[in-house]
C-alpha cells in the first residue's frame, strides 16, 4: 500500500475498490492478530512438510536445520499446523505473557 | 437492422435492442414474466444472428455471478430478471454495483412470493433499492427499447462504470404489442461507443477486485460508492440527450403532464404514467385542475427536478405500487415526503398503495384514486398509506 489503510481517503481509492499495487498483502502484517505462536520441538520434526502444507496463510517455510517453522509477522496462530502435525511436534504456546 | 416502425412485443424489442447493441455476453435464468426476453436472445445467438456468448445458468446467482466476470474482463453484458429471480441473486447484485462493473438489466417486475404470484407491481426492486445501481422505470414500448441503448451508455461511461436495471412493469409492459420505432444499426454504433474499462481480470496487468476491507477503509469505500452514483446524474442527462439528438425522442428524470398550472398532482412510476395522464385530461374538462408528473429516474434520485415539479402544488397524490411493511408510507411515497420535507411551498401529500400482484388498476380507478386522494388531503387524512381497492 502507498499509504497505511487508516490514511487513504475516499477520494483516493480506485474505482469499484480495485487493488491495482500487485501483491501487497504482504505489507499487511497479519501477525498482530496472534494470540497463540506455534513452537516446534526441532528433535521430534519429520520433515514431513505437512504444517508447510495445511498453513493457509503460507507463512511456513524450511528453517537452516531442516525442521519448519512459521514467520511470525505473518502467522495468526490458527494452530492448524498443530492440528495437522502427524508426530505432534507443533505446540500452541499463549502469547500472553 | 435498418430503421423500420413495427408492431412488436416488447419483450422481442428488448431482445432486438440488445442484438443491436451487439453484446458480449447474455447470463440469465428465465422468469415469468422476463421469459421472452431472455428466449428470444438466445435463439438470436443460437442463430448466428449475434455473436455473443449466451450462457444458460443454473440459477440467477449464477446468472448474476457470470455477468459480474464478463464485465470484469471488459465484455458488454446483459441480462434480466423478476421477483424471486433478483431476490436469488441479490448477493451478487449488490456486489455488481460495489465493484462498479457496467452491465444493464431488463427487470420485469413482479411481485414477491408468499403467496406465490407471477404478476406486475414493484415490491421486487424496491428490495434493491440501496444497492447502488442506476435505476430507470419506463412507460411504453419505446421509451423501453431506446432505454437498452441509453443503459449501455451511462454503465459503460467511463466517469460513471455502474450497473444500470432498466425497470419494466411485468405483463403490462412485458408482454405488450406495441408499435416501435427501431433505430438503424449505424446510428446505434455512433451511439455506442466500444467498451473500454480502466481496470480489467487480465493476466498482462493483474489487480485484484472485490478485496478484504477493514474497518478502517470500508467507510470511505461506501462514500466512494455514493459519490460515484450521485455523481452519475449529469452523465445519465447526457446519455439521454445525445439520444434525444439522434432520434428526436427525448428523456428526462421527471416527466410531467399539465402540471405547470396544477393545483395538485399525481404521482407515478412505470407504466402507470400512460392511463394517468388519460385521466388528468379527462378531469380536466371535467374543471379540476390536477397534473401529473412521472418518476423515470429513481436512482440517482432527481432531487432537484422533483422539487421544481412539486413545490408549490397544494397536494400530491402518490401511488405506490409495493408495501414497506410497518414502514411510514410506499416507498416512494416516503421518499417524496423526505425531499420535500420543510421546503416552502410543499404540498400535502396522501399515499395510495395500488395495483399490487396485477390486480387491475383501470382509468376509472385511477379517477376515484385522484378524486379521493385530494379530499383526503384537503380533511388533512395524510397518516400513513391507503391500499386501494381493499376488501375489509
Amino acid at each position: 500500500m502507498a499509504k497505511p489503510m487508516d490514511q487513504i481517503t475516499w477520494q483516493e481509492l480506485e474505482v469499484g475498490g480495485v487493488v491495482i499495487e500487485i501483491g501487497n498483502s504482504v505489507q499487511y502484517e497479519t501477525g498482530s492478530w496472534r494470540s497463540e505462536r506455534p513452537v516446534v520441538e526441532k528433535e521430534k520434526c519429520i520433515k514431513c512438510m505437512f504444517c508447510w502444507l495445511y498453513c493457509p496463510e503460507a507463512c511456513i517455510h524450511e528453517a537452516e536445520e531442516g525442521h519448519f517453522e512459521a514467520d511470525l509477522t505473518y502467522c495468526k496462530g490458527c494452530g492448524i499446523c498443530a492440528a495437522e502435525c502427524p508426530v505432534k511436534c507443533i505446540t500452541m504456546i499463549s502469547e500472553e505473557k | 437492422m435498418g430503421k423500420v416502425r413495427k408492431g412488436v412485443e416488447v419483450s422481442i424489442a428488448i431482445a432486438d435492442a440488445v442484438t443491436q447493441a451487439n453484446v458480449d455476453l447474455i447470463a440469465a435464468y428465465p422468469i415469468t414474466p422476463q421469459t421472452h426476453i431472455v428466449e428470444h436472445l438466445a435463439e438470436i445467438v443460437a442463430n448466428g444472428e449475434l455473436d455473443a456468448e449466451f450462457i444458460p445458468v443454473e440459477s440467477e446467482h449464477s446468472a448474476m455471478s457470470v455477468c459480474c466476470g464478463s464485465s470484469a474482463v471488459g465484455a458488454r453484458t446483459f441480462t434480466s430478471t423478476s421477483s424471486q429471480g433478483l431476490a436469488l441473486m441479490s448477493e451478487i447484485f449488490f456486489i455488481a454495483a460495489a465493484m462498479r462493473l457496467p452491465m444493464v438489466m431488463a427487470l420485469a417486475n413482479r411481485s414477491l412470493s408468499s403467496p406465490l404470484s407471477i404478476w406486475n407491481d414493484h415490491s421486487d426492486v424496491m428490495m434493491v433499492r440501496d444497492a447502488g445501481w442506476i435505476h430507470i422505470f419506463v412507460e411504453n414500448g419505446q421509451e423501453t427499447y431506446d432505454n437498452i441503448f441509453c443503459a449501455f451508455r451511462m454503465s459503460e461511461d467511463p466517469d460513471v462504470l455502474l450497473p444500470v436495471a432498466v425497470n419494466l412493469d411485468g405483463f403490462i409492459l412485458t408482454h405488450m404489442i406495441e408499435p416501435v420505432e427501431y433505430e438503424d444499426d449505424e446510428l446505434i454504433r455512433q451511439y455506442l461507443p466500444e467498451f473500454k474499462m480502466k481496470n480489467t481480470l487480465h493476466p498482462d496487468n493483474p489487480v485484484s477486485m472485490g478485496c478484504f476491507g477493514m474497518p478502517e477503509i470500508y467507510t470511505e469505500t461506501q462514500m466512494n460508492r455514493e459519490a460515484g452514483v450521485r455523481g452519475s446524474y449529469p452523465y445519465i442527462l447526457k446519455a439521454w440527450g445525445e439520444w434525444g439528438k439522434l432520434t428526436g425522442r427525448n428523456y428526462k428524470p421527471i416527466e410531467t403532464y399539465r402540471a405547470e398550472d396544477a393545483e395538485y398532482c399525481i404521482v407515478t412510476m412505470g407504466s402507470y404514467g400512460g392511463a394517468a395522464i388519460e385521466v388528468v385530461d379527462t378531469l380536466r374538462d371535467e374543471g379540476e385542475k390536477v397534473g401529473a408528473i412521472k418518476i423515470r429516474l429513481w436512482r440517482p434520485f432527481p432531487l432537484d427536478e422533483f422539487r421544481k415539479a412539486a413545490l408549490g402544488k397544494k397536494y400530491l397524490i402518490v401511488i405506490d405500487r409495493a408495501i414497506s411493511f410497518g414502514g411510514p408510507g410506499g416507498p416512494v411515497a416516503s421518499e417524496l415526503r423526505s425531499a420535500l420535507y420543510k421546503k416552502d411551498g410543499a404540498p400535502t401529500m396522501v399515499n395510495y398503495v395500488a395495483g399490487l400482484a396485477g390486480r387491475d388498476v383501470s382509468p376509472e380507478d385511477f379517477r376515484k384514486i385522484i378524486l379521493e386522494g385530494r379530499k383526503k388531503a384537503q380533511s388533512g387524512d395524510t397518516e400513513g398509506f391507503t391500499l386501494y381497492g381493499l376488501r375489509g
